[in-house]
């Protein structure tokens, strides 16, 4: 393979700015297959492919493209996840690139992710090109847009394609400057193999599917291979690359190429994405740099509404954990709850997806606890715990500190609305860095954040003070010591374990008063009077109470009536059927996920 | 109860105008539709005359909407009508309800002259600032004319509805309408004392949406709700049902028959029956029900044994004497503790349910927290 005539490259964009679209359109304007493979009846391979109904979550997708110099140029589009919750997965995406196409909204300019993206993008040392999209918006302004990003990012634009992705405009001209502006793969073929895993899925007939970008050596059917950080070994069944939605097997993957590698892998485990792929007997000298074992951000507790349920959730998870190595589950025991399952995710929109998808493709009705970042405790006999459920916080007594976990945010917002973004993060227990007017009086502020302060609803409240404006973007900076206190909730007085959580000893307080008025919205009255409290280390910082039930009753029930009040009573008595007894008090399912509501007021 | 005999239900869905907090069936019309109205009803009631074999009933009850609204004549020939196509017993309550301000001396003739025994007031409050919040169309004073025709015209048996928990009213205001009622001469012989209850769809359930509805607060609820026992029973009144009180012997019949299972026919639009153990309801469009009045309806639930168990239940409980743990075995052939014991000593144990002689009922609290214990019965 002509390496010169490869092209590795990813888009990046701020969401809403026209990503998937210009990929599309990429996609369309460029064929499948170069002239040579046709010949060599390469569709016979596909149609096996799609008997077997395999087709690829495009990840990546290889396309060829016939340049103006007459030479036809393989181009491997890379998808990039968009959310922050997958910035290692993103990182090890663009690793695999030599280049990047950036995406510039002509009317909204540059935004957070915009910059995170580029910078990211430059960190890997691609060479990265702008193009400025929507340019047939009414509002559009591709000077303006231009001179933003030589100003804010530094890189050169003016010569930037100008394009509308969704009406098909300028795409021939992004083509061109794929080919002229994104460098070509350098890489040994001869070298020891050594070939990054940048994604990977489970295929219940292939096992593990790796993909891979290979940056020395070559890799075929036969090779034995090893994963250099799990040291998983296994002889190469398969590569291929990544027709648009197929895959079509090859002879041979070589530096500088993008394909994938099936070699009877039983498990996502063992194909961790960063890591480095090699041959057993000829290993490279060294893994490739960046690797991280991934570890869950967000932790908390996912029970079945109906006990019976567990089993169900058991296998839902499994087969999720099939293809999402970092889903992270195992059995936990809820006094209140009962029998569920503590799980740790990348962050909030992965915890969202992961409970979507139980819900949805699973059918099954869940409980969640409120969401908790991992804490370290150091314990005063030298030891440190990673704490994932607040349950398990160790007695004062035994605690000398604990840490928690502190991200660096970016926030972009128009000049208006800075004061308003600043108090919350003022408020968030953020820490002033820095802000700068970039061009157009918008500014880019930087704070570092506890995480604990912005998973529950940072964003929400993000938007509602910019109406809607303000972008955002975090990357985890480290753990830092902290003064954090367990709190706790008695309902009539008893401790409800999966309503406990971690709080900064300063919004204890605050959080306890709202936590407490929050359940006495959501317990119903019952025959007697009802103390909801909350407290720290046993003292009580704040206590509502659900008064005792003083009237349920239907004044008027007459022949006309009789049916539809029976539904009522019926709907009540539905109601009580999926609430939880703790002690002598029955707590709807909905309060155990009040926590995350406390700031709905704001 | 006597389960051969069975009781008649007449709607008339017409008033004056709607009440802010009303959920029943009934508007506004003119005098040609009422007229057809009465037509299609009477061509109903003949139908299910003969389909029932003239059955015997212990008690009609015409019923809205607010029949009074109607020109005397219409009402003389829908019991013309009855008379005809039913057998009325000897001793059958005869009701019909009326509002203050709809009625004269001479209608009053006109409906006792054909065979109507009973008047039922909806009169709500004494207060004409608590009327006019309610969106009543009358004032007290009408009221008073109207009792004054009824009594004129021979009736001795008069219920008044009343309501609590009416927008901006008091404990004291409350008071003065029970004892301004129960002072009456000659006094009714039923009252119904209802709390007012938010239904949805009403004007009232917007305006408590919006933060307009100014409802007494829970203390005052509760101490306008218990007050009301104590100050009817010094007059006199029983509390036989959960919102209704009588003096001895003037329990209305026919809603006891709603409570303890009897038949019923429902003719009218969107009038409910039960028989044979189904429950059906007619249209609720006026047009379908004019169109055809006797095949407008349709089947709401066919009562299983357990179903009817269960309705034994939640309605006989609503009878302050409660229900009869014989009759239960007589009509279901199996023991009342085999199948409620786990509820019913539960409930006994809190306080909410006891037993006397043969009799199982709601406690005070109970009364007052009647869906709770019903709930469990379903």
């Amino acid at each position: 393979m002509d390496k010169s005539l490869i092209r590795n490259f990813c888009i990046v964009a701020h969401i809403d700015h026209g990503k998937s679209t210009l990929a599309d359109r990429i996609i369309e304007k460029t064929g499948l297959l170069t002239a040579r493979e046709m010949q060599e009846q390469v569709l016979d391979n596909m149609e096996l492919e799609r008997e077997r109904g395999i087709t690829i979550k495009s990840q990546a997708v290889r396309t060829v493209y016939k340049a103006n110099d007459g030479k036809e140029y393989i181009f491997n589009l890379i998808d990039t996840p968009g959310h922050v919750d997958f910035n290692y997965e993103v990182s090890r995406s663009l690793a695999a690139c030599d280049g990047a196409i950036l995406v510039v909204d002509a009317a909204q300019g540059v935004e957070a992710q915009t910059l995170a993206n580029v910078y990211l993008a430059l960190d890997h040392n691609l060479d990265v090109f702008p193009v400025i999209n929507k340019i047939d918006l009414p509002s559009a302004e591709p000077q303006r847009v231009k001179d933003e990003i030589e100003d804010v990012i530094g890189i050169e634009a003016q010569d930037a394609p100008l394009i509308s992705a969704k009406n098909g405009i300028g795409i021939d001209e992004v083509l061109e400057a794929i080919v002229n502006k994104i460098p070509a793969p350098s890489g040994d073929e001869t070298a020891p193999l050594q070939a990054l895993i940048f994604d990977s899925l489970y295929d219940s007939y292939k096992g593990v599917i790796v993909f891979v970008r290979v940056m020395n050596g070559t890799v075929k059917k036969g090779t034995k291979i090893k994963m250099m950080a799990t040291g998983a070994s296994e002889e190469v069944v398969e590569v291929g690359i990544f027709g648009a939605g197929r895959f079509i097997p090859c002879e041979e993957l070589s530096a500088g190429m993008v394909g994938y590698i099936t070699a009877s892998i039983k498990t996502l485990s063992e194909t961790e994405v960063g890591d480095t792929v090699t041959e057993a007997d000829n290993p490279c000298a060294e893994p490739l740099p960046g690797y991280k074992k991934v570890q869950p951000v967000v932790y908390c507790g996912v029970y079945p509404a109906d006990s019976a349920k567990y089993e169900d959730l058991k296998e839902a998870l499994e087969k999720l954990q099939l293809n999402d190595a970092s889903l992270f589950y195992e059995p936990e025991t809820s006094l209140a709850l009962g029998f569920g399952f503590r799980c740790g995710f990348l962050g909030l929109l992965h915890l969202d997806i992961i409970q979507e998808r139980l819900e949805r493709e699973y059918d099954l009705d869940l409980v969640t606890t409120a969401p908790s970042v991992v804490y370290k405790v150091y314990k005063t006999d030298g030891t440190v715990i990673d704490l994932t459920n607040p349950s398990n916080l160790p007695d004062p007594s035994e605690i000398e500190y604990m840490e928690e976990p502190i991200v660096n945010a970016e926030i972009m917002v128009t000049k208006d609305f800075v004061g308003s973004i600043m108090e919350l993060c003022q408020q968030r227990r953020g820490r002033y860095i820095s802000m700068e007017y970039i061009e157009a009086g918008r500014a880019l502020i930087k704070y570092e954040l506890p995480l604990n302060e912005i998973i529950y609803d940072f964003f929400d409240a993000l938007k509602s003070r910019s109406r809607g404006y303000a972008s955002f973007d975090y990357d985890l900076k480290g753990y830092e010591k902290s003064s954090l206190v367990k709190l706790d909730i008695l309902i009539n007085k008893e401790q409800v374990d999966a309503l406990s959580f971690i709080v900064h000893s300063d919004s204890a307080y605050e959080r306890g008063r709202r936590m407490c008025e929050k359940l006495k919205d959501e317990i119903p009255r019952h025959l007697f009077e009802i103390p909801i409290q909350a407290c720290v280390g046993g003292r009580v910082i704040a206590r509502e109470t659900v008064k005792a039930m003083r009237k349920d009753v239907l004044a008027k029930c007459y022949g006309g009536d009789i049916t539809r009040k029976k539904k009522l009573l019926e709907k009540q008595k539905e109601g009580k059927k999926r609430m939880r007894q703790v002690g002598s008090v029955e707590i709807p399912q909905s309060a155990f996920m009040s926590v995350l509501k406390l700031d709905d007021d704001n | 109860m006597n389960n051969n005999t069975s009781e008649l239900y007449i709607h008339i869905p017409f008033c004056v105008k709607k009440c802010l907090y009303c959920d029943f069936l009934s508007f506004a019309s003119d005098d040609k539709v009422k007229e057809k109205y009465i037509d299609a009803l009477c061509e109903e009631l003949m139908f299910i005359g003969k389909e029932r074999c003239n059955t015997s009933l212990s008690s009609v009850f015409i019923g809205g909407g607010t029949p009074s609204v109607l020109p005397a004549e219409l009402i003389v020939r829908v019991m013309e009508c009855v008379k005809e196509n039913f057998t009325l017993n000897g001793e059958a309550e005869v009701t019909i309800e009326c509002n203050p301000g709809t009625v004269d001396e001479e209608k009053m003739r006109a409906y006792f002259g054909c065979g109507i025994n009973r008047i039922s007031f909806g009169l709500q409050s004494v207060h004409d600032e608590e009327l006019k919040k309610l969106g009543r169309i009358h004032t007290f004073n009408d009221f008073l004319n109207s009792y004054d025709a009824a009594v004129k015209a021979g009736f001795t048996n008069i219920n008044v509805d009343l309501m609590s928990d009416i927008p901006g009213q008091s404990v004291d205001s409350w008071n003065r309408t029970l004892k301004t009622i129960c002072e009456l001469k000659p006094a009714p012989t039923h009252i119904s004392a209802y709390s007012l209850i938010v239904e949805e769809g009403t004007p009232f359930a917007d305006m408590a949406e919006e933060g307009k509805l100014d409802i007494p607060d829970e203390d005052t609820d509760r101490e306008m709700y218990h007050m009301t026992s104590k100050i009817l029973s010094e007059y006199g009144y029983e509390r036989y049902e959960i919102s209704n009180y009588a003096k001895e012997g003037h329990e209305c019949r026919h809603n006891l028959g709603y409570w303890t299972g009897v038949t019923y026919y429902g003719a009218g639009l969107g009038a409910a029956s039960y028989y044979e153990g189904c429950r059906f309801t007619n249209t609720s469009e006026l047009p379908v029900y004019m169109d055809d009045p006797i095949d407008s309806f349709k089947l709401d639930e066919k009562l299983t044994n357990a179903d009817r168990m269960s309705e034994y239940m939640i309605l006989g409980l609503r009878l302050t004497k409660g229900v009869s743990i014989t009759e239960f075995k007589e009509r279901f052939c199996r023991n009342l503790s085999d199948v409620y014991g786990r509820e019913i000593e539960r409930f006994k144990a809190e306080g909410l349910l006891a037993e006397e002689d043969d009799m199982l009922h709601l406690t005070e609290q109970g009364l007052d927290l009647a869906n709770f214990v019903m709930q469990a019965f379903i």
